[in-house]
């Protein structure tokens, strides 16, 4: 741009008639008014309108008119699912959602429980402003007063129950007694708001006495494996004894048929023998002797034979040598 | 008069004008409620209905008030219970302007309430406090706690102490005592609640302590228990043994003597029959015979 561009400006703008400002100025007022009277409500809220800051009506979402310069609108997002935090803090959403826990939100979570000991409670509570002209005008700072209520009836609840159920079982059936109770306060502050939801994340010891919770857990673990290892080795031992016994016993009866059989036998084997030897006593006797003999002779080492007829000076055969020969 | 100087003069006369109209109407918003001061003296009701509304230009001044209910955090308190034991205790309000008139004389604007409220509701919650045991602060009902696993291996549980009064009740103590005084002031007061009961530090070490070794006793008991019930399947298993293997020995004794006997029995009679009294050479012949005789399994001299 050349400075001789100014004064040809400069020149220009007294040349508008009277009746085109005129036009302008109109034009522009209409615009003003008309981008006054219109206003649009997004699908998840609902506009509330007051005229001299005296609430007139509600509007549905849509596209809607207004006395401009009269009537305000305020937007309420009804629809919206509202959260609150307590004992951290979201730092970042996502998929991999960031928390933060400082000092100021451990104080919010920190708590006597019923015994008298000390629980560190985490939640979340979901809430959708139900009713947008109680929200509005009937309480000042909904949220910061819906934040101490919340602290106060988890509070009362927690109160009321040891430590170990806070823990373990009673979880979710305070949960649940919270949530009405809050709703109760909800509705008599009439601050417009509906409780949906409110979910114990995570319920602690306090830090200095957590290691000594774990060692319960431990100690516990402990114990089943110490049981289970005397019933191992029971279940060992046992049917191994059992086996054995049985063993045992069947060899005991084997015994005792062989017993029966061999007694059976020997004693018939005599028998006949000596239905023989009745017959003819002397030559069964002679040859049962020498039988006899003849089987125990080759296995006795050493044999010494003494005749007292003959008058050696040692009367003995000597067998033995022959033998070792 | 030229024709310019008219024209300023009309001017003039217009803005005037307006500000004058401007000046006779005030709007009260559906959250306030508005006293109206001439020269800084009330004059009438308060204005609580919302809208636009006339008054007299520059003599009469609209004040403005919150009508919504308001809301009222107590400092962190260290308060002692009646059994002694050190707290802070933290308290909310809900409060609102209930008289602007009196609200404005006695306190002028909500900082100087939130001072009086600091001093009224603080005082009031010590007051209550001081009167009851640390249980009846933090319980609100005699409800009885389930019994865990955990819980109940801790056999020297501290008797069950009857709340009399409870945190609801002490709360409603608070209220009612700090309502009488608030209407002083052109504030009505809604509710009192305890937001935070928490140990103070020292004391606070002292309950982390008892925990602990709360859970140490806990975890001692398991751990013994553990020992105990192994140690008593230990002896069960060796019952069972004893049991199991003098059975055994008792039935294959029993079962070999009875064998015995019966093989005596038999033997009887052959022997018998060749010689009653086992004294001749025959007899002591057969025995030597048939301890001679080769037998499975048998102690005879053949296998000696």
């Amino acid at each position: 741009m050349t400075n001789g561009d100014f004064p040809k400006l400069d020149i220009k703008l007294p040349q508008l008639k009277p009746r085109t400002i005129k036009l302008i100025v109109i034009g522009l007022v209409v615009v003003v008014v008309l981008a006054g009277s219109f206003y649009q409500v997004n699908p998840e809220e609902v506009g509330v309108i007051l005229r001299f800051g005296k609430y007139v009506r509600m509007s549905n979402p849509g596209l809607h008119l207004k006395i401009p310069g009269v009537e305000d609108l305020i937007k309420v997002p009804v629809a919206r699912q509202l959260k609150l935090e307590f004992g951290f803090r979201t730092t970042s959403a996502g998929i991999q959602t960031q928390y933060a826990v400082t000092r100021e939100t451990l104080e919010e979570a920190q708590m006597l429980t019923g015994d008298l000991n000390v629980a560190i409670v985490e939640w979340i509570v979901q809430y959708k402003i139900k009713d947008p002209y109680n929200y509005l005008f009937k309480l000042r700072d909904a949220e910061t007063t819906f934040r101490y209520m919340n602290e106060a009836v988890v509070r009362k609840f927690v109160g009321d129950n040891s430590v170990d159920e806070i823990i373990t079982v009673g979880r979710a059936r305070i949960a649940l007694e919270v949530k009405e109770e809050l709703q109760r306060l909800c509705d008599l502050y009439e601050i417009g708001l509906q409780v949906d939801q409110l979910i114990f994340q995570d319920v602690n010891p306090p830090d200095p006495v957590k290691p000594s919770f774990n060692e319960v857990n431990e100690s516990v673990q402990e114990k089943e494996t110490k049981i289970n290892q005397a019933w191992s080795e029971y279940n060992q031992e046992i049917p191994k004894a059992e086996g054995e016994a049985n063993q045992s016993i069947q060899a005991a009866e084997g015994y005792a048929m062989e017993r029966i059989n061999n007694a059976e036998g020997d004693a018939t084997r005599f028998m006949a023998i000596y239905r023989e030897y009745v017959r003819a006593p002397l030559v069964t006797r002679k040859r049962l002797y020498l039988e006899a003999i003849a089987e125990i002779l080759p296995k006795i080492s050493k044999k010494i034979f003494i005749d007292e007829k003959l008058q050696n000076v040692l009367p003995l055969l000597n067998l033995g040598e022959e033998v070792k020969k | 008069m030229n024709k310019q100087t008219k024209l300023i003069i009309s001017m003039a006369l217009l803005v005037g004008f307006i500000i004058v109209i401007a000046n006779s109407f005030y709007i009260v918003k559906e959250t306030n409620q508005v006293i109206i001061l001439q020269f800084g003296k009330p004059i009438g009701e308060a204005v609580t209905n919302p809208g636009l509304h006339i008054k007299l230009p520059f003599i009469r001044q609209a004040t403005y008030f919150e009508k919504r209910w308001l809301e009222w955090n107590g400092d962190v308190n260290q308060i002692p219970t009646r059994d002694k034991k050190f707290i802070e205790i933290d308290t909310y309000a809900r409060w609102r302007i209930s008289d602007p008139l009196v609200f404005f004389q006695s306190v002028r604007d909500e900082r100087g309430a939130q001072s009086r409220l600091d001093d009224i509701i603080d005082g009031e919650t010590r007051n209550a406090i001081a009167n009851y045991d640390l249980e009846e602060v933090v319980r609100s009902t005699n409800r009885v706690f389930e019994e865990t696993e955990e819980a109940g291996v801790l056999t020297e549980r501290e008797e069950v102490v009857t709340i009399e009064t409870g945190r609801d009740n002490i709360t409603e103590i608070i209220l009612k005592a700090s309502s009488i005084i608030t209407p002083a002031i052109g504030i009505e007061l809604k509710d009192v609640r305890i937001k935070r009961i928490n140990y103070i530090e020292e004391v606070r070490q002292e309950v982390f302590g008892r925990m602990i070794a709360e859970r140490q006793r806990i975890a001692a008991k398991y751990r013994s228990e553990g020992d105990g019930r192994s140690a008593e399947i230990r002896g069960e298993k060796e019952r069972e043994l004893k049991r199991i293997q003098s059975g055994a020995y008792k039935t294959a004794q029993e079962i070999k003597g009875k064998a015995d006997a019966e093989a005596t029995r038999i033997y009887r009679p052959a022997i018998d029959a060749t010689d009653p009294g086992h004294e001749s050479f025959q007899g002591k012949l057969a025995e030597a015979l048939w301890e001679a005789t080769p037998r499975p399994g048998s102690t005879g001299r053949s296998q000696a």
